[in-house]
């Protein structure tokens, strides 16, 4: 027969200083884990949810990404000219030339200058993008016009960046002309521009950085971008918009391999703090241990009840862990984009699985903190902890 | 048996207790020595060279991606207090395939000043002369060697993606630094040659000044030189250089002091949780203690005493066994440069671990200490456990 679970709750809150401290200490971990899969989980956000099935991205053979590219623009009548691609609301198919650079600017509060990705596209560029981007103030840039829109990230970010507002970077100043958000995608750190502006500022008006391509479905989508990869004449590189943001989360890595190790470090210390813990309530209770199995309770009973104390005292402090670290949920900060050299802005997120990895481990800590002070607990003599 | 023994024999009454609460803090101290390791690298100085402080960065003032053009070269070595000035051309591209573990960093440059810019590189004479002479040649750190087991003489090859070129390079020299940077040098005629808008540009240049004095003066009269150029530069140390990169990966500093603070205030946890046990099991002995004549202050030096013992051998610990966890990680691909800096840096971070943890033993026993030698005898005796 188990021993009910209300011997435990009354055991921990007897002992509230001991249970609380210990509650803490797995708190304290537990709050270090959440907060390092909080960013990892913005990460994911900023970069695989970004970017479009139907768009197909194409590049220079041999480079890697939109800022490494560039090609002559002869090419972009033939890319125009592939089946699959969808018509915009002139009638035309909806492509767009770009370029993709990289511009400096300072932060708002004084932390330095950083990196900020900016994009010139042709028209189509924001029809293209209309499901992924939404205007939230002003109007976009318009085309021949030293004009800007920026999403509301970097706007909150830098200096000289509201609607109305000039901003400088090139070889001069920008109007401010509108502000877009794009769902903490990548989209949410970039400054866009027209095309042929932002060619001049940075003397490549001969040619253009990328081109992307709308498909009518991503049967199409697939179908364009191997059809550009194969053409041998053009010497470009085809992909799916999501499959290039898809490869840019290798940033993420030097963030997860510290977080596993400062995760597992943590963890380890507050294992052995929890079975401290354990073995002395294990101490204390030694001659009611004895009663319990006078009575009948079988040693299986004895372990598996207090495990199931290690476990609810973990869970406690995966609740003081969790609880402590929500209001950071949505707090913003910024990595680099380690392709373009840019800074991706992300926010820390708060999941469902982070939920569920954080309280199981938090189990996990408890259980391995408990086995052995339960074990201890069954195994002793029942006459010898009667006598005590 | 002096109060020290009694001290001492107390400690260790519970072994497994004694252990686990060590073990529990020798993992939060190896993690704390790492966190300041990694501090001390990003933001102090001991790990930069004299030399270090002697350079400046010459780069693009819209940024690191434009190009600057090579004619610069000769103005900036015009400029009063400039020694040498090198040109440093990132070549990006890949090597063998693209991910990250083949990644490292390969730029293109001057062979007959480089190792004069950078002197503290430590290069054998007849390998940089073979270097100089041979056009397609290239010299690599020695960590990135050993890595990929490369000799001298042995092949390179790097498809650019930037310059559309394939690069075979020759290695010609093995050179050693303080801290292994892993990365490649060849000659930068070596690209131009074989891409046209490579020609007359550099990616950035490196600046020998003549004194650690001079620097600010000379970083400004560069930018000065160049402000109204169609290409106008932004100057600056080393360090601000590396700082720039820093700074993109969000904000390190919060991040470290974070959890630095989460694991200090563990060890607060888990030293003032045991006492609490510790003294509470004792509550009786206590009054003995007190019925025998020892006044209140002993009983709390005892208590306090015997935590900050605790932490003490936690501490040095801990300390060793960070070094233990640091050595090992350094044996780790690609993770290693991190923990060969928190190697580095063991020395001055093992004293300030042993510091904190007898500190946490200090102040996590006080309370519990603080209470037990209040507890009245006839209260204490009467305690059951």
């Amino acid at each position: 027969m188990a021993i009910p679970i209300s011997y435990n709750i009354r055991n921990m809150k007897l002992r509230r200083g001991l249970t609380t401290m210990t509650a803490l200490g797995i708190g304290l971990t537990v709050m270090t884990a959440v907060f390092l899969m909080m960013l990892l989980a913005g990460l994911r956000k900023a970069f695989v949810s970004s970017g479009d099935p139907l768009n197909v991205l194409v590049i220079r053979k041999g480079a890697n990404s939109e800022l490494t590219g560039g090609f002559t623009k002869d090419k972009l009548p033939i890319l125009r000219q592939l089946p699959g691609i969808a018509t915009d609301s002139h009638g035309q198919p909806m492509t767009s030339g770009e370029w993709v650079v990289v511009v400096v600017l300072p932060h708002k509060d004084g932390t330095g200058e950083v990196n900020v990705t900016l994009r010139g596209m042709e028209p189509d560029g924001l029809e293209l993008r209309q499901n992924r981007v939404k205007l939230v103030k002003g109007n976009w840039f318009q085309p021949g016009q030293r004009e800007v829109a920026l999403s509301r990230s970097i706007q909150n970010r830098f200096g000289h960046t509201n609607v109305g507002d000039t901003i400088d970077f090139g070889k001069g100043p920008w109007k401010v002309t509108g502000i877009f958000e794009a769902g903490g995608t990548a989209y949410d750190s970039e400054i866009w521009g027209d095309f042929n502006q932002v060619a001049n500022q940075f003397n490549r008006q001969n040619a253009v950085g990328n081109v992307y391509l709308r498909a009518t479905s991503p049967v199409a989508a697939d179908a364009l971008k191997h059809r550009v990869a194969d053409d041998q004449q053009l010497q470009l590189e085809g992909m799916l918009e999501t499959e290039y943001y898809e490869k840019q989360t290798s940033n993420g890595g030097a963030i997860r391999y510290v977080g596993i190790f400062v995760g597992l470090t943590m963890a380890i210390g507050s294992v052995f703090a929890a079975a401290n813990t354990m073995y002395a309530a294990v101490a204390y209770r030694s001659r009611e241990i004895a009663t319990l199995r006078v009575l009948g309770f079988r040693r299986g009973s004895i372990v598996m009840s207090f495990v199931i104390e290690a476990v609810l005292l973990a869970l406690l402090g995966a609740a003081v862990g969790i609880v402590v670290m929500l209001p950071f949920n949505g707090w913003s900060t910024s990595t680099a984009n380690n392709v373009t050299f840019s800074e991706v802005e992300f926010s820390l997120r708060i999941t469902l699985s982070v939920i569920i990895y954080a309280v199981a481990f938090a189990v996990a800590m408890g259980l391995i903190g408990g086995v052995a002070p339960a074990w201890n607990a069954a195994r002793r003599q029942i006459l010898a902890s009667l006598r005590d | 048996m002096t109060l020290a023994k009694f001290v001492r024999k107390n400690v260790y009454r519970n072994k497994l207790r004694f252990w686990l609460t060590v073990g529990s803090m020798a993992f939060s101290l190896a993690l704390l020595s790492f966190l300041m390791s990694m501090w001390q690298a990003f933001y102090g100085n001991s790990l930069r060279s004299e030399q270090s402080a002697q350079r400046l960065i010459v780069r693009h003032k819209v940024s690191l991606t434009n190009l600057i053009p090579s004619s610069y070269r000769d103005r900036i070595r015009h400029v009063p207090g400039v020694v040498k000035v090198i040109p440093m051309n990132w070549f990006g591209g890949t090597y063998k395939d693209a991910t990250q573990k083949n990644f490292f960093a390969r730029f293109g440059t001057d062979p007959d000043e480089f190792f004069d810019v950078y002197p503290e590189l430590e290069i054998p004479p007849d390998q940089l002369d073979a270097w100089k002479k041979d056009r397609a040649g290239a010299v690599a750190d020695t960590e990135l060697a050993k890595k990929y087991g490369w000799k001298i003489g042995d092949r390179i090859i790097l498809q650019g993606d930037i310059y559309p070129i394939r690069l075979e390079l020759t290695l010609r020299g093995i050179f050693t630094a303080k801290l292994p940077n892993n990365s490649l040098y060849f000659n930068e005629k070596y690209v131009e040659e074989g891409v046209p808008f490579a020609k007359g540009a550099a990616g950035f240049y490196g600046i020998l000044v003549d004194s650690p004095q001079h620097v600010d003066q000379v970083s400004h009269d560069v930018d000065a030189m160049f402000a109204n150029a169609p290409e106008p530069t932004r100057t600056e140390t080393e360090k601000a250089f590396g700082l720039s990169f820093l700074a993109m990966l969000g904000n390190v500093k919060a991040f470290i002091l974070i959890i630095a603070s989460a694991a200090v205030f563990t060890i607060l946890l888990v030293s003032g949780n045991t006492m609490a046990m510790s003294i509470r099991e004792r509550t009786r002995e206590v009054a003995v203690l007190k019925t025998m004549g020892f006044t209140r202050k002993v009983i709390l030096g005892i208590f306090i005493g015997e935590s900050a013992t605790v932490g003490l051998l936690g501490g040095i610990l801990g300390t060793l066994f960070a070094l233990l966890l640091i050595t090992a990680g350094t044996k780790v691909p690609n993770a290693g440069n991190l923990f060969v800096i928190a190697q580095h840096f063991w020395l001055f971070t093992a004293p300030t671990s042993i510091g904190v943890a007898i500190l946490a033993g200090f102040l996590s026993s006080a309370i519990p200490a603080y209470a037990a030698s209040k507890t009245g005898i006839v209260d204490g005796l009467r305690h059951i456990g």
